[in-house]
C-alpha cells in the first residue's frame, strides 16, 4: 500500500482515539469538580486536566481562568486547539476522505456522519449543549467508528496501521489519564488512603469505562495499588498499557508476515512488551508513578516515530 | 419531452410516474437524495467563490431519456469524433500531414498554447493520445445534435453520471422495473482495460500496475478521483507518491519501491513534471516526461492531448473527420467565428446581442457573454475587450437548446441541458450508454456549469 495511505488511516484512527480521550477527560473533569476542592496543588482539578492532556500552554494563551466553561469550549469546539474534540474530528474525517478508497463505505460513514453532526452542533447556542450530552455523543460516535472498521475493514495491511494509530494513541491516553490523579494529588501525600484519594481514583475508573470491570476483577475496596495494576499490567482491562503495547506488537508481526520482513519496529515493541511483563506494582511506586507514566509516554512516541520512519514515510528502500 | 405538445413516446411512463408522484414524496425523496449525496460525500468546491466547500451540485430527480435510435446516432458520432480527435494529435505530433494539406492553420497548431513542443516525435502506445474524449452535446430538434466542444485532456463528471443512476435506483426501483434502461456500471471495468490497454513497451507484465494522479485532496474534483480510483481498484496517488529512479516511475509503498506502468493523470500538462514544464510545480514527479519520452511509462491523457480541445482548433473538427476518416460528421459542429479573423470579428462585434462569446482557453462558462442575457453597458465592455485582443475570443449563435422537464419549486417546468458522454479509446473504442447530463438550473439560462449553479440528472438510454 502507498506509504501516504497508510499514514493517513494511521491518523485517522490516532484522531478517533484521541477524540475519544479528550471526552473521558472532560468526563474525569465534571465528576473531580463536583467534590470540594483538594485545595493545594495545582489551582484547580480543571487545570490537571489541561495538563493531562497537554493542552495547558495553548489554553493559557487564550484564556485567563481555568474555569470549567472555558476549558469545555477549549476541549470540545475550539479549532485553535488541534487536540479539541471538533479538531481532531475534523482531522480523522478529512484524513478520511482522503483515502476513501482503502476505507469501506461503512467505515467512510461512520466517519463522515459525525462530521456533520460536528457541525450541526457547533451551530446550536452553547447554552443549549450540556458537557454530559457532548461527550456522551463523542464516545458514541468514536465507537461507531470503531465498530464499522471491525465489521467491515479488509484484514489486509491498511487494518493493521488503522489499529496501530488507536493503540498507540490509546496507550499515550491512558497513561495520560492515569497522570490526572498526579496533577490533583500533587504534593498532598497526606490525602492518600482518604475519601477523596479514592473517590478520585474511581472516577479515572468511571472516566474508562471500567468501573464495573475493575469491580468483577478485583472484588473489594479501590486501592491505588489496584487500580493502577488493573490501568498498566491487567491485560483483561481493554485499555491498561500492557494491553495496548502488546496489541501494537501483534500488529506490527502480523506486518512482518504480510510484507515478509521485520524491521527495527518489531524488536523495539516486543522489548516494551517484555518490561511491562516484568514490572511488578511495587516497581512502579518504587519510581514514583508521574516517573514511570512521563518515561512510558515518551517511549510510546520514540515507538510511534519508528514506525513512522520504517513504514509511513515513503523512505522505505 | 413535449413535441408539438404530444408527450414524446419515451417520457410517456414518466409523466405518469410524475403525475402520481404527491409533493409531498417528491421533497421527502428529495431529501433523501440529498442524504445520500452528502453521506457518500460526494461535493464539488468551486474554485475562488469561497462558501462552503461540502457543496452538493444540485440533483434533478427527473431524468433524460434517449430511445435507442437516438443514441445509436450520438454514439456513433461520438465515436467517429474521438478517433479523429486522436488521429489527428499523432500527425500534428509527427509529420503533420493535415497541416501540408492546408486543412488548418499551421501558426493554430504549433503556436497553439496547448500545443506540448516536448511531445513532437511521440507516438503514445496504441497511437492514443485521448483517452478518454467527453464531448459535450446541445440538441436543437428531434434530430438535431450539435457538439458545442470536446475535452481531451481530463474530461471530469463521470462520477455523477455513475452516482445519479445509483440514486435513481435507489429512490425509484419501480421506474427501472417499468422502463428497461440500457446499464451504465461497466465503465470502471472499461477505463481500467482501455489504461491497461495502453501499457508502454517497457511492460512487460500482462497486469500493467495502473494509478491515478490526482492534484490532492483540496481539488475540487478530489471526490471523481478516489471514486474512480477505487471502482478500478488502482492507487490514488499525488505526485509526491511518486519518484523517478532509472528508465521507470515508482511509487512509495509501505514494502519500498514499487513500479508504475500507466498514470491516469487528472492534472493538466504544466504541472507533471516540474524539470519539463513549470519549474515551480509540486504536484507533478521530476523527470516523469523523460521516462514518458522512452518508452518507461504511459500517461493518459498523453502530454500535449489539450491542442486537440483548443476552441479555436474545435472548427477545424469536422475537416478532421473528412481528412482522417474520410467520412461524413455524424454530429454538426455549432457554426463559429473566429473573431481572430478579421472578417469574423467584424461580424461578431455588430451582432454581439444575439451571440455567445466564448474565451478560447477559457473553461467552466467563466468569462463568457451571452448576448441576449446582457445588458447594454455589459455588451459594451466585452465588445472593448473583444477589440483589444480578438484572438482569446470565438463566437457563437445562440442555440434553441432542447429542455427536459425538471423538478423545480412550482413543480415541473422544462429546463435547457447538454449532455456529456465518456468516450473510451484504448486498444478498443467503448461508450457507455449514458452520459453526464446538465441542467441550467435557473429558468431561460443557457449555462449548465456546475460552476455557475446548473445541476445534473440522470440519463437514460432505452433498451429496444
Amino acid at each position: 500500500m502507498l506509504s501516504r495511505t497508510a499514514d493517513h488511516l494511521f491518523w485517522i484512527a490516532r484522531y478517533m482515539e484521541r477524540a475519544e480521550t479528550a471526552a473521558r477527560l472532560l468526563d474525569v473533569g465534571a465528576r473531580i469538580s463536583l467534590l470540594p476542592s483538594a485545595g493545594a496543588g495545582f489551582r484547580s482539578e480543571w487545570d490537571s486536566i489541561l495538563q493531562a492532556s497537554g493542552t495547558a500552554e495553548g489554553f493559557a494563551r487564550k484564556y485567563d481562568d481555568p474555569v470549567q466553561r472555558n476549558i469545555e469550549s477549549y476541549l470540545f469546539f475550539d479549532r485553535d486547539n488541534p487536540s479539541s474534540i471538533a479538531s481532531c474530528i475534523t482531522a480523522a474525517r478529512e484524513n478520511g476522505r482522503i483515502v476513501r478508497t482503502a476505507l469501506t463505505s461503512q467505515v467512510w460513514d461512520a466517519l463522515n456522519t459525525a462530521f456533520q453532526e460536528l457541525r450541526g452542533l457547533e451551530r446550536l447556542p452553547r447554552s443549549q449543549l450540556e458537557m454530559s450530552r457532548l461527550t456522551d455523543w463523542t464516545m458514541r460516535h468514536t465507537a461507531m467508528v470503531r465498530g464499522a472498521i471491525d465489521a467491515t475493514q479488509l484484514r489486509n495491511d491498511g487494518y493493521d496501521f488503522l489499529n496501530l494509530g488507536y493503540l498507540l494513541e490509546r496507550a499515550d491516553s491512558t497513561a495520560r489519564l492515569m497522570d490526572v490523579k498526579y496533577y490533583v494529588l500533587l504534593p498532598q501525600v497526606d490525602y492518600v488512603g482518604t475519601g477523596l484519594d479514592t473517590y478520585q481514583w474511581s472516577t479515572l475508573l468511571r472516566a474508562m469505562s471500567a468501573h464495573r470491570a475493575f469491580h468483577w476483577a478485583y472484588g473489594g475496596e479501590l486501592t491505588a495499588a489496584k487500580i493502577v495494576h488493573f490501568l498498566v499490567l491487567n491485560r483483561q482491562c481493554p485499555r491498561a498499557l500492557l494491553t495496548a503495547i502488546a496489541g501494537v506488537s501483534d500488529h506490527l508481526e502480523r506486518l512482518a508476515v504480510f510484507y515478509g520482513s521485520a524491521n527495527a519496529t518489531q524488536t523495539r515493541a516486543q522489548a516494551m512488551v517484555d518490561e511491562l511483563q516484568a514490572l511488578s506494582i511495587d516497581a512502579v511506586f518504587d519510581e514514583g508513578l508521574h516517573n514511570f507514566l512521563t518515561r512510558f509516554i515518551a517511549d510510546v512516541a520514540d515507538l510511534g516515530g519508528l514506525i513512522h520512519e520504517c513504514y509511513l514515510s515513503g523512505d522505505v528502500r | 419531452m413535449f413535441h408539438a405538445d404530444q408527450v414524446r413516446p419515451p417520457y410517456a411512463r414518466l409523466a405518469d410516474w410524475t403525475q402520481q408522484m404527491p409533493d409531498e414524496l417528491r421533497c421527502l425523496k428529495q431529501a433523501e437524495a440529498e442524504a445520500f449525496f452528502r453521506r457518500i460525500g460526494i461535493t464539488f468546491a468551486v474554485y475562488g467563490e469561497g462558501g462552503d466547500p461540502d457543496r452538493l451540485i444540485p440533483f434533478d430527480m427527473f431524468p433524460r431519456v434517449f430511445t435507442q435510435a437516438e443514441w445509436r446516432k450520438l454514439e456513433r458520432g461520438v465515436k467517429q469524433r474521438a478517433r479523429a480527435l486522436n488521429a489527428f494529435l499523432v500527425d500534428i505530433y509527427g509529420r503533420g500531414e493535415i497541416v501540408r494539406a492546408g486543412k488548418i492553420p499551421a501558426a493554430l497548431v504549433y503556436r497553439n498554447a496547448a500545443y506540448e513542443k516536448a511531445a513532437a516525435g511521440i507516438v503514445p502506445p496504441r497511437g492514443v493520445y485521448s483517452h478518454i474524449v467527453g464531448i459535450d452535446i446541445v440538441r436543437t430538434g428531434p434530430d438535431t445534435f450539435y457538439v458545442l466542444e470536446d475535452n481531451c485532456r481530463t474530461p471530469s463528471g463521470v462520477s455523477y453520471m455513475l452516482e445519479n443512476r445509483e440514486i435513481m435506483m435507489r429512490l425509484f426501483p419501480g421506474l427501472f422495473r417499468e422502463n428497461r434502461i440500457e446499464p451504465i456500471d461497466s465503465y470502471s471495468t472499461l477505463l481500467r482495460r482501455t489504461l491497461a490497454s495502453v501499457a508502454p513497451e517497457k511492460c512487460t507484465s500482462s497486469d500493467p500496475v495502473v494509478v491515478l494522479l490526482t492534484p490532492g485532496h483540496f481539488n475540487s474534483a478530489y471526490y471523481e478521483h478516489s471514486f474512480l480510483a477505487d471502482l478500478m481498484g488502482i492507487e490514488l496517488v499525488e505526485g509526491a507518491d511518486l519518484f523517478v529512479e532509472g528508465p521507470f516511475v515508482w511509487m512509495r509503498t509501505t514494502e519500498g519501491p514499487k513500479k508504475v506502468d500507466v498514470i491516469y493523470r487528472r492534472l493538466d500538462d504544466a504541472f507533471i513534471d516540474p524539470l519539463c514544464f513549470r519549474p515551480d510545480s509540486m504536484l507533478g514527479v521530476p523527470g516523469l516526461m523523460d521516462v514518458y519520452r522512452s518508452g518507461g511509462v504511459a500517461i493518459a491523457s498523453a502530454p500535449g492531448a489539450g491542442v486537440a480541445d483548443d476552441k479555436a482548433v474545435y472548427t477545424y473538427v469536422p475537416g478532421m473527420i473528412r481528412f482522417y476518416l474520410g467520412e461524413e460528421p455524424v454530429l454538426q459542429n455549432v457554426p463559429t467565428w473566429q473573431c481572430a479573423k478579421s472578417d469574423d470579428l467584424r461580424y461578431v462585434l455588430d451582432n454581439l446581442a444575439e451571440l455567445v462569446v466564448k474565451e478560447v482557453h477559457g473553461s467552466g462558462g467563466y468569462g463568457m457573454l451571452v448576448g441576449p442575457k446582457a445588458s447594454r453597458d455589459q455588451l459594451a465592455s466585452f465588445a472593448e475587450r473583444l477589440r483589444a485582443d480578438p484572438g482569446k475570443y470565438i463566437a457563437q449563435p445562440t442555440l434553441a437548446l432542447s429542455t427536459t422537464p425538471t423538478f423545480v419549486d412550482q413543480g415541473i417546468a422544462p429546463r435547457h441541458v447538454d449532455l456529456r458522454p465518456f468516450c473510451l479509446v484504448g486498444e478498443r473504442i467503448e461508450l457507455v450508454p449514458g452520459g453526464l447530463t446538465r441542467v441550467a438550473l435557473t429558468e431561460g439560462s443557457l449555462v449548465v456549469n456546475s460552476s455557475q449553479g446548473g445541476g445534473v440528472k440522470d440519463t437514460w438510454v432505452l433498451a429496444e
